[in-house]
């Protein structure tokens, strides 16, 4: 049994976990920049990605100082390793293609809304402020990231098949979104952040919706896999991600354009 | 206290404020954006306070270069700059100023119905969305079904 996690440190966690979802997702979103099928999808995901990655100057900013040793929202992103990672798998898994991009980026934005918007009553302020401003991006990517699933899913018959596979494959990273742990309790019982499990229900809601719209098949099973949010086991995936991402920082130390 | 002579007028600061330009859209300034939401004078020191139009908005730093290097030009020496998240930065705050310029500049300013009223180049009301973003995170991308040219819409949020 281990010692019980004291309110500061599971702040500090919780807080991670916001700050690493949109840093890696903002990263992920990133590698489309100059790759994507059409101009107009190209803009769309690199500001998309913007977004992300200005949200996570707020979350880690705020980590940094919750965590009291002077380390920046910069050193969070570029100095920790692997194993101190804790968003989601889900956003680490690779875009595939733009189709599975665009499934993986409405089956966050769906959760990401939902969350900042409980978020805005937090106990602490200052996640109440971060809340309130980002969750102002989140509901226009949400827009465009459903507009698109709908387009696509309920598109073509190469679309629809390829939006399937897509939720195929992202589904069994559904699950962690809702899991609770140790943290989650502290969270809740200072009022900061609520339960995920008691976001399932709005959740499901939203999504059933928005893939009935787009004539697509929710899978049944609901096994999911876990792991990131924890930091006990992240995919092989972004330890990649985080070599390209981490490079230069840990190249030559320190510097700054 | 002896310095309290030199310390130039709040509204004097929102003047000069006033002409420094959004270096993204330099047809309207700072103010006209809506962003300056506080300017105090705080004993020798002033406070101005900052709020951010998107949280990864590439001009952020420029802005607070901008106004740093306008006010020290124009003799402030004690300067402190504050990001303020809360409230949310709104379209809302945008002057009917600014509007009127962005919309002779080619933009369409914001509009609650959550589109452009109007062509900004032909005033045509025949407008398409082309894409919910545009050349930056405030922009949209539609286009005129009328006199065919694209443009930018700045999106209300």
């Amino acid at each position: 049994m281990s010692t019980p996690i004291t309110r500061d440190e599971a702040f500090l966690q919780f807080l991670l976990r916001m700050g690493d979802n949109t840093l890696i997702l903002g990263h992920r979103v990133s590698e489309w920049c100059g790759h994507s099928p059409v101009l107009e999808e190209d803009i769309a995901l690199a500001n998309t990605a913007l977004d992300l990655i200005g949200q996570t100057q707020f979350w880690l900013g705020l980590a940094g100082e919750v965590q009291g040793n002077g380390q920046s929202a910069d050193d969070l992103a570029f100095l920790r390793d692997v194993w101190d990672f804790r968003n989601i798998l889900l956003v680490e898994v690779p875009n595939g293609d733009f189709g599975r991009t665009l499934m993986r980026q409405f089956l966050f934005d769906a959760w990401h809304a939902i969350q900042l918007g409980r978020l805005m009553t937090s106990s602490d302020t200052r996640v109440a402020a971060i809340a309130e401003k980002t969750s102002k991006e989140v509901a226009y990517h949400l827009e465009r990231s459903a507009d698109t699933v709908v387009g696509l899913g309920d598109g073509t018959e190469e679309s629809h098949r390829r939006m399937q596979e897509a939720l195929d494959y992202l589904w069994p990273y559904v699950g962690e979104m809702f899991q609770s742990d140790a943290v989650d309790a502290e969270m809740v019982a200072a009022g900061i952040a609520p339960d995920p499990a008691s976001l399932r229900g709005e959740y499901d809601a939203l999504i059933e919706r928005i893939l009935a719209d787009a004539t697509l098949t929710i899978p049944d099973s609901r096994f999911g896999h876990r792991g990131g949010r924890t930091g006990k086991m992240h995919t092989e995936h972004l330890g990649h991600l985080l070599t390209q991402m981490q490079w230069l920082q840990r190249a030559y130390p320190g510097s700054n354009w | 206290m002896s310095q309290l002579h030199n310390k130039p007028s709040v509204d004097q600061i929102w003047e000069w404020l006033d002409a420094v330009p959004d270096p993204e859209i330099p047809v309207i300034s700072l103010v006209d954006l809506g962003i300056i939401r506080g300017v105090e004078w705080i004993d020798d020191t002033l406070t101005v306070s900052v709020t951010p139009t998107y949280s990864g908005c590439p001009a952020t730093s420029i802005i607070n270069l901008d106004i740093d290097t306008a006010l020290r030009d124009h003799g402030i020496e004690h300067l402190e700059l504050k990001t303020q998240i809360s409230p949310a930065w709104t379209t809302d705050w945008m002057s009917d100023k600014g509007r009127a310029k962005l919309e002779d500049y080619g933009i369409a300013p914001p509009q609650p119905a959550g589109g452009p009223e109007r062509c900004p180049n032909c005033r045509s009301t025949n407008v398409t969305k082309v894409s919910q973003f545009g050349s930056t995170p405030c922009k949209a991308h539609w286009r005129c079904q009328d006199c065919l040219e694209p443009f930018d819409y700045f999106k209300c949020i």
